[in-house]
């Protein structure tokens, strides 16, 4: 009940609020050593401490009070804020495409919790539409709410029940499929469902935000508009992220679900191609193709579900001076898989030898990718890679360090054989392992230098 | 035929109708008349070396063609609170603009293009905005929660502006009245605007994030020369810290004017006090004039509620436009729409304010919502007419309209025709309401333009990216240690040292008080003399001559110190501040070489006195004692100057 009534509430701000009877949603005058205080109690956000109130004042802003000021509160009225999401029903017109939209707790579209500060995702179809309108142009939408996890909590069993129910929605025909999805773990679940949906008939895109829609500036509802043109309209049956190109409001990139990583915390255009060039350029009203291969759409409904991960595996960051006791631990606790990210072309030092020879005669599966995220593993330079090799741990080519992880969960999942293991691992699947790195496939310019500069001013919008 | 309108008479009738009077005749009887009602929202820029939430640094500024990079940003509503669009927020989003921002990697970051969070809001602005706050005797929060309040006009990248309550409550005391302050916010700046033509709005983002406060007053002030001493009077005390910026920008006002039965209208980004009297007589004005124009509708009989306007394209080859028309407007490609406003005869000449009519509030909102670049519309009531009558009377008949019909012809891309028709249908309707909620643009003469409509209360939301900062008894009585003297205190100090008031405006608008105090205080100068140097000398050099690089007032101070030291008389300081004002940085010693001073004693200074008065009496042409102690007076000035008081001076000379 009190709960209810004094919503976050703890401790001595508790206490003073029913000592005066004051509730939260209710309109409070105040008397305080700083003076007289008006306005609407407002819920407190749980993490934060147990000395102040916040109330929300005439104008609309909020200040918080500090209880030890307090002399004398009075409840005068009462008026709780109501949240809805506007519902408008989707319409349905005929000759677009259908597309099944599946929830996994991103916030693709949202709006404010007054209370917690977190955004309460818009996502039923008519919830969508009100948000954003332009949808209705695009597709007929039908969506499902697959689970509703953060971002940093997706994992193993999620990508298998979404793989599953993905694998479902083809076979009643869909004609395109979107996945909103965080953008912490994007790249994750990305690799995990090229792996576990193989050989789709239709586009399978996933995509988040990088701003809550509850922002005017959000690149949300963008992103959505161009993931739904991509999965409805677009040829390429494949996983793929779509997210803003340029950090400007113009064209998304379409970027394979195996070479594709966030590489920066908080930009907008945040995703990149690694070691190759996007599939492709999307805005809501076109896709432009860079990649001339790429797995076109299909009329039939055959798509192979691998709907397996085994959570032994693990990841190694190495570091100079790393003890190999760290393996053995890992080794000891039952691990099967390590996936090493190593220094330069592939490399850790001779000190984690022995650990590794250890763990090698343990059976357990070892992988070598590396820090530099771009280029290949090359272990045959030198011989500490020799070296390596022979204690067992194989290179993966330029196979990025996050998908090598998934992709050694989803191979011990179905075996522990090691030449299979390995099979499964080198064979790629769509590109994880490229033959040949182009020229353009690496770019990363350095600002300062005058020909960047001159770049960024006239053609990086 | 068409019956010629005469359009000057009707907005000269139409003006007196309404009672307007020049501001200069206007009395507070006048202003009681119409209810005039006014409250103002100060900013003011705060001289910290950061910006708010980022550090990148404060106050570094550059031209439009300086920048490194430049993006594209579009602003979308989002939703409010209770689950709706905000009124305004869709009314941006009709406009569909593309939103440029021009960066210079010298003062902005990934911060200020949203691509980053925001940093810790910077330590020193909120210490100078608190200690503000305690000058304006508000009433402290215990805690600091960053809100966001929305802008969807692109004026911030984000859409939203960091802004946070610091005190509530306060009050200042104006000459002959309290004015009530509801609260002061700290608050992020706003990008500079470059351009604004047709879709697209260009940005530059130096300004952007720089810290600024708002004082916000209670709507108290009841005439136009009230809302200017409230101004500043809020503005003085800012300074009076001085730690704010000066300049051009750094201080500005919205006002909010409203009439008896009007609306609270918002008059955005006032750049200099003084405009404020004429803009606000001009709005109280302008809404009473609408007022008429509401209550003219009604005598018509004519309801709003089914009032629909009626129009028709017109086909550039048939329709008889005049051929320089034709060459002007013909070749751009666009749609040229003819409108009827049925029974609005003698409303779109209709008195607005000082040489406008409610015609421009069509064509300013067309300009606004539809992006249609002025000459946008031409109609029947031109107070300079571009069409003559047989050409209004041939569309008049394809549009079927009556003889009361206005009528109107707007030019427009093909894409923009629907939203100009809207634009036009909700400003007409709106006339059967009175006065629209919304924010003008001020322009030096006194009037105004549409900007914005008004945003709705619906736009403020708890910034997630900030934590709240409590603010503890203990950091707050250590602010009040440091505190200047109220405004006020000031004033009545001026006026017991005799200091003249008109001088006072000067002297506070620059925070040179705390110097005077000092020169008087410490150096113990006449303060008569100190107030005049200041109020009136000071001022007039600022006026004539060219301000040397780091110059500054506390130079003056050691002016006067040096004088003191040196035993001068004050008069050597006129002309030694006209060189130190220009060229700051040279020694006082130098100076007075350069004002060519030589120390004599009195016995030296008056020695020729006796030969200059034979020689007067041979040479002068009004012979008079006063005549001749004059120009004897001229002679021995310079002799004088820093060596005996021209007073004194004088005095010998009637003695002789
Ligand atoms: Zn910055």
């Amino acid at each position: 009940m009190d709960k209810d009534i004094f919503q976050g509430y703890t401790g001595r701000a508790l206490t003073m609020l029913q000592k005066y009877h004051v509730r939260v949603w209710g309109k409070a005058v105040m008397e305080t050593t700083r003076g007289h205080f008006e306005g609407t109690v407002l819920p407190r956000a749980e993490h934060q401490d147990d000395t102040h109130i916040v109330m929300k004042i005439a104008t609309g802003y909020n200040i918080g009070i500090d209880i030890e000021t307090i002399t004398d509160m009075k409840e005068v009225g009462y008026s709780k804020a109501n949240y809805a999401i506007p519902e408008k029903e989707f319409p349905y017109t005929k000759g677009l495409p259908s597309v099944k939209l599946f929830g996994t707790g991103g916030t693709i579209a949202s709006r404010l919790d007054y209370r917690t500060g977190a955004v309460i995702p818009a996502f039923s179809p008519g919830e969508l539409y009100g948000a954003v309108p332009e949808l209705a142009d695009i597709c007929n939408l039908e969506t499902e709410k697959v689970f509703a996890v953060f971002s940093e909590n997706m994992g193993p069993t999620q990508y298998i029940a979404l793989a599953k129910a993905i694998g479902k929605e083809i076979e009643k025909g869909t004609e395109g499929i979107v996945i909103g999805h965080g953008t912490d773990t994007l790249q994750h679940t990305a690799a995990a469902l090229t792996f576990m949906v193989q050989n789709p008939p239709v586009p399978i895109v996933l995509v988040g935000s990088q701003r809550s829609s509850d922002r005017p500036s959000s690149d949300a509802a963008l992103n959505l508009m161009h993931a739904m043109y991509a999965a409805g309209h677009g040829d390429i049956a494949e996983v793929m992220v779509s997210m803003f190109g340029p950090t400007s409001d113009d064209y998304g990139l379409l970027h394979k679900g195996t070479r594709v990583r966030k590489m920066h915390s908080s930009y907008r255009s945040t995703f990149r191609t690694i070691g190759d060039t996007p599939l492709a350029m999307v805005r809501r009203t076109g896709i432009e193709h860079i990649h001339k291969n790429y797995k076109p759409r299909r009329k039939d409904t055959n798509v192979k579900i691998f709907p397996y991960f085994s959570d032994q595996v693990t990841m190694i960051y190495y570091y100079p001076g790393m003890k190999p006791e760290i393996i053995d631990l890992l080794v000891d606790q039952g691990y099967k898989g390590i996936v090493f990210v190593g220094t330069g072309l592939g490399h850790v030092n001779r000190e984690l030898y022995p650990a590794i020879e250890r763990a090698n005669e343990k059976g357990v599966h070892m992988y070598m990718t590396l820090q530099t995220i771009w280029g290949y593993v090359h272990m045959f330079v030198y011989d500490t890679g020799r070296d390596m090799m022979a204690r067992g741990i194989v290179p993966t080519g330029n196979m990025l360090p996050e998908v090598a992880f998934i992709k050694l969960g989803w191979a011990l999942g179905q075996t522990n054989d090691k030449e299979e293991v390995k099979k499964l691992m080198l064979t790629s699947i769509n590109d994880e392992i490229t033959e040949r790195e182009p020229y353009n496939g690496y770019l990363v310019y350095q600002g300062g230098v005058p020909e960047v500069e001159e770049f960024v001013q006239k053609t990086r919008k | 035929m068409e019956d010629q309108f005469d359009s000057v008479a009707n907005y000269e009738a139409t003006r007196s109708k309404i009672g307007y009077e020049p501001r200069k005749i206007a009395t507070q009887e006048t202003y009681n008349r119409i209810g005039f009602m006014s409250g103002l929202e100060v900013h003011q820029q705060l001289k910290t070396r950061y910006k708010l939430f980022c550090r990148c640094p404060a106050g570094i500024f550059h031209r439009n063609d300086q920048f490194n990079a430049e993006l594209i940003r579009h602003m979308r509503p989002t939703l409010s609170e209770l689950g709706e669009y905000d009124g305004t927020a869709l009314m941006e989003f009709k406009t569909r603009k593309n939103i440029f921002y021009r960066i210079n990697n010298e003062n902005a970051c990934t911060y200020e293009i949203d691509d980053t969070p925001p940093f810790l809001l910077d330590k020193k602005s909120l210490e100078i905005a608190l200690e503000i706050s305690l000058l304006s005797k508000l009433n402290i929060v215990g805690e600091v929660h960053i809100t966001r309040k929305q802008y969807l006009d692109g004026s911030i990248p984000t859409g939203f502006q960091r802004t946070a309550i610091l005190g509530v409550e306060g009050h200042i005391e104006l000459k002959n009245k309290t004015i009530r302050l509801i609260q002061l916010s700290i608050e992020e700046d706003s990008c500079r605007e470059i351009s604004d033509i047709g879709h697209n709005r260009v940005f530059k983002t130096d300004r952007l994030g720089m810290p600024l406060i708002e004082t916000v007053t209670y709507p108290e002030m009841t005439n136009p020369d009230e809302v200017m001493e409230a101004c500043d009077y809020i503005r003085f005390l800012n300074r009076s810290t001085g730690k704010v910026l000066t300049g051009p920008g750094a201080g500005r006002q919205d006002v909010n004017v409203s009439c008896k039965g009007g609306t609270r209208v918002e008059i955005k980004g006032v750049a200099h006090t003084k405009w404020i009297p004429e803009l606000t007589h001009n709005e109280a004005f302008r809404q009473w004039a609408l007022l008429e124009i509401k209550e003219e509708l009604e005598r018509r009989n004519i309801k709003g509620e089914n009032w629909k306007i009626n129009h028709t394209p017109l086909n550039i080859d048939k329709t008889t436009f005049p051929e320089p028309f034709k060459q002007k407007y013909a070749a751009a490609g666009e749609k040229f729409i003819a409108v009827a406003l049925p029974g609005f005869k003698g409303l779109l000449s209709h008195f607005t304010q000082p040489e406008k009519i409610f015609a421009n509030e069509l064509a300013e909102r067309l300009k606004v919502i539809a992006c249609l670049e002025h000459p946008n519309m031409f109609h029947t009531e031109e107070l300079t007419p571009t069409f003559d009558s047989a050409f209004w009377e041939e569309i008049r008949n394809s549009l079927n309209a009556k003889k009361d019909d206005a009528l109107l012809i707007f030019r427009a891309p093909e894409d923009d025709v629907t939203t100009a028709l809207e634009v036009i249908q909700e400003r007409c309707e709106m006339a059967f309401d009175g006065v629209p909620k919304e924010t003008r643009k001020s322009f030096e003469n006194g009037t105004t333009i549409f900007e914005r409509v008004l945003p709705g209360a619906d736009r403020m939301y708890p910034d997630t990216d900030s934590a709240p900062i409590p603010l503890t008894n203990d950091y707050i009585e250590g602010l009040k240690q440091n505190m200047p003297n109220d405004i006020v205190e000031r004033y009545e100090q001026m006026q017991e040292w005799n200091i003249p008031e008109d001088t006072y405006t000067y002297i506070l608008s620059k925070n040179l008080y705390p110097i005077i105090h000092k020169i008087i205080t410490e150096l113990k100068y006449a303060p008569l003399f100190t107030g005049v140097f200041f109020g009136q000398h000071l001022k007039f050099i600022e006026g004539q001559y060219k301000k040397g690089q780091n110059f500054s007032y506390e130079i003056v101070y050691g002016l006067f110190k040096f004088a003191q030291e040196h035993k001068l008389k004050s008069n050597i300081l006129y002309p030694m501040l006209s060189i130190i004002y220009e060229q700051p940085q040279m020694e006082f010693d130098s100076v007075l070489t350069d004002v060519r001073y030589k120390p004599h004693s009195k016995e030296e200074i008056l020695a020729p006195v006796d030969f200059l008065r034979e020689k007067y009496r041979e040479i002068g042409r009004v012979q008079t004692e006063q005549a001749e102690n004059n120009w004897i007076m001229g002679e021995l000035r310079h002799r004088a100057m820093g060596n005996m008081e021209y007073k004194t001076l004088m005095n010998e000379l009637k003695k002789r």
